[in-house]
């Protein structure tokens, strides 16, 4: 498992760039150009179970779910940020990728640091340390438990 | 208890009496925004269409503007997909190729009004503050579920209350206090929050209003909002609306702010945002001289009718210089044909723009002006993340219409106080 760090207000263009945003919509699609401009090697070594540590604001600017579906193909297990930008917040939820709001984890990992994350309880080991992070509201847990948004509703529409 | 605008609105929308921050409440939005990216969200749910069909056609306001006309197979393609869904499902507001941008178009069409809620597939749906509407950007896979339910979950956010006091001096606009603001408080520093506007408001007209809520997402808002006052209620009845055809809302006086900034507004001089955040605020006195290679006016941020103008008035009898490109953006096809009329087109033209159809252009990198290596934008565009305009090693800064009007005439950064004061 590798641990991919980066800094504050990584945006949605470095996540991948706008000019792919209306050629690339599939999972497939977009994995070869996730984090292009941010780290050219991620989309070549990344692998499933890596972690993302990141500052703060991570995802800002565009309305753009690609990063988001792509890092779920990808199979990062989470994304730990000290915050993240609204929307990119709201597209994990939907597409059942997890985010972690943890400013004091990303402050005390360093390079090396031994990292487990226990998205169950709340809880990340960064060496001897551990920092809980708060449940998420019941109606949050509903979407994610029905694999994501479109799932949700596809329920929802099947009940109705 | 007194109440915030969002606590407010939101109540209104739950239909619940009152809400308060954190609380999740379910709405049914008035308006559901998306654009070209239509294509990609119907066909996440293209059985569930079949089987289903739409929620409401009036739901939808549909403009195609990203990337118009089309630029390759692919996105003519995505155009005929929206066009055929829009035909098949009888979607009342569509606005094809070159009739504008999607922000301006809500606004300008009158389909955004004050106390009305829409929810859109693009950041910058939190335009509509401007006319006392409450508007958030939502991703694809939401406003697919949108089509097919009409409904929605929203977090109840904390408020931010600022305060814009006293006047600004000549030569520095709406664009510089949203660019001051940002520089401020760092581009997280709203995050999550509602932002309401208050003071001296009446000095900022619509137009000036929408660059301002245009941008607040660049501070990480859910939303930013001005109240209804003579302005808001003039301009939509220059639009065909009438004052007992909407519904606004204003706070409380004693509602809570989690946060309350002061702004003076005689003290902001002209700002330009440097590569490659938008809060990397900086007085334009301290970048002249920079040499640029491409300018941009327009987009949803300031491609409106009043921006033109102020380019127009700059250049008209002069030439930009040599060996640089000023691209120009009317926000829609109205605006052109008024810029058309006033002769603000034939200006802007003589003095060496070149006029691009109405829509998003090159703002975000995928055509019609895409930089090369080495190369810098002067832009009053919203973003000027690296690789936004379609190459990582170029670098975009962000200023208002004066600014980058006076600086392509000398074809570097300038002080636009030099020229219009």
């Amino acid at each position: 498992m590798k641990v991919w760090k980066f800094g504050d207000n990584i945006d949605t263009d470095m996540l991948f760039p706008g000019k792919y945003v209306y050629t690339c919509s599939t999972a497939d699609e977009i994995k070869p150009h996730l984090l292009e401009d941010l780290d050219p090697s991620f989309a070549k070594n990344v692998k499933k179970g890596d972690i993302l540590i990141a500052g703060k604001n991570f995802g800002c600017g565009s309305s753009r779910e690609q990063p988001v579906i792509g890092l779920k193909a990808v199979g990062i297990e989470a994304v730990i940020a000290e915050s993240f930008a609204r929307i990119f917040y709201r597209s994990s939820i939907n597409q059942g990728l997890i985010l972690i709001e943890c400013p004091e984890a990303v402050k005390a990992y360093s390079k090396n640091s031994e990292i487990k994350v226990d998205i169950e309880n709340g809880k990340i080991n960064i060496g001897n340390n551990v920092f809980s992070f708060p449940k998420l509201p019941k109606e949050i847990i509903a979407i994610r438990e029905a694999g994501g948004l479109l799932n949700y509703t596809r329920l929802k529409l099947k009940n109705k | 208890m007194d109440k915030t605008f969002i606590e407010k609105i939101l109540a209104r929308y739950a239909g619940l009496k009152e809400v308060v921050p954190s609380q999740i409440v379910t709405v049914r939005p008035d308006h559901l925004l998306t654009h070209d990216n239509t294509a990609a969200i119907i066909q996440k749910i293209k059985p569930e269409l079949d089987k289903y069909g739409i929620y409401s056609k009036s739901l939808s306001i549909i403009a195609l503007d990203h990337v118009i006309p089309a630029s390759s197979e692919k996105t003519a393609t995505n155009h005929k997909i929206i066009r055929e869904f829009v035909k098949k499902y009888n979607i009342e507001n569509f606005f094809d190729v070159g009739v504008g941008i999607c922000h301006q178009l809500v606004i300008e069409k009158g389909l955004a009004l004050p106390g009305k809620l829409i929810l859109g597939s693009d950041s910058h749906t939190c335009s509509y503050g401007a006319i006392g509407a409450f508007s958030s950007g939502i991703d694809r896979t939401e406003a697919a579920s949108l089509i097919l339910t009409g409904e929605t979950w929203l977090k109840v956010p904390n408020s931010i209350k600022i305060n814009l006091n006293s006047n600004l001096k000549k030569g520095v606009y709406s664009k510089d206090v949203i660019l001051h603001i940002i520089g401020d408080i760092s581009a997280s520093g709203a995050n999550y929050c509602s932002v309401e506007f208050h003071g001296d408001i009446s000095q900022f007209s619509l137009d000036d209003r929408f660059t301002i809520a245009n941008m607040g997402v660049e501070m990480g808002a859910k939303n930013a909002v001005f109240f209804v006052d003579d302005i808001t209620k003039k301009y939509l009845s220059s639009i065909g609306i009438s004052e007992n055809s909407y519904f606004p809302i204003y706070p409380d006086n004693d509602a809570y702010y989690s946060k309350e900034l002061n702004y003076d507004l005689s003290d902001i001089i002209p700002l330009v945002a440097s590569p490659h955040t938008v809060d990397n605020v900086k007085p334009v006195t301290e970048l002249v001289d920079v040499d640029i290679h491409q300018y941009l006016i327009g987009t949803c941020t300031n491609g409106r009718l009043s921006d033109l103008r102020i380019a127009a008035n700059i250049l008209k009898g002069k030439k930009i210089k040599q060996n640089v490109r000023l691209l120009v953006l009317p926000a829609s096809k109205d605006i052109l044909q008024k810029a058309l009329k006033e002769g603000i087109i034939e200006t802007l033209v003589n003095s060496g723009a070149v006029i691009l159809p109405p829509g998003c252009g090159p703002c975000l990198g995928a055509h019609q002006g895409v930089l090369a290596p080495g190369e810098k934008c002067l832009s009053t565009a919203n973003r000027n993340f690296k690789g936004r305009m379609g190459c990582k090693d170029a670098e975009i800064y962000l200023a208002s219409p004066a600014t980058v009007a006076v600086s392509s005439l000398y074809g570097k950064i300038t002080d636009p106080r030099e020229v219009t004061l």
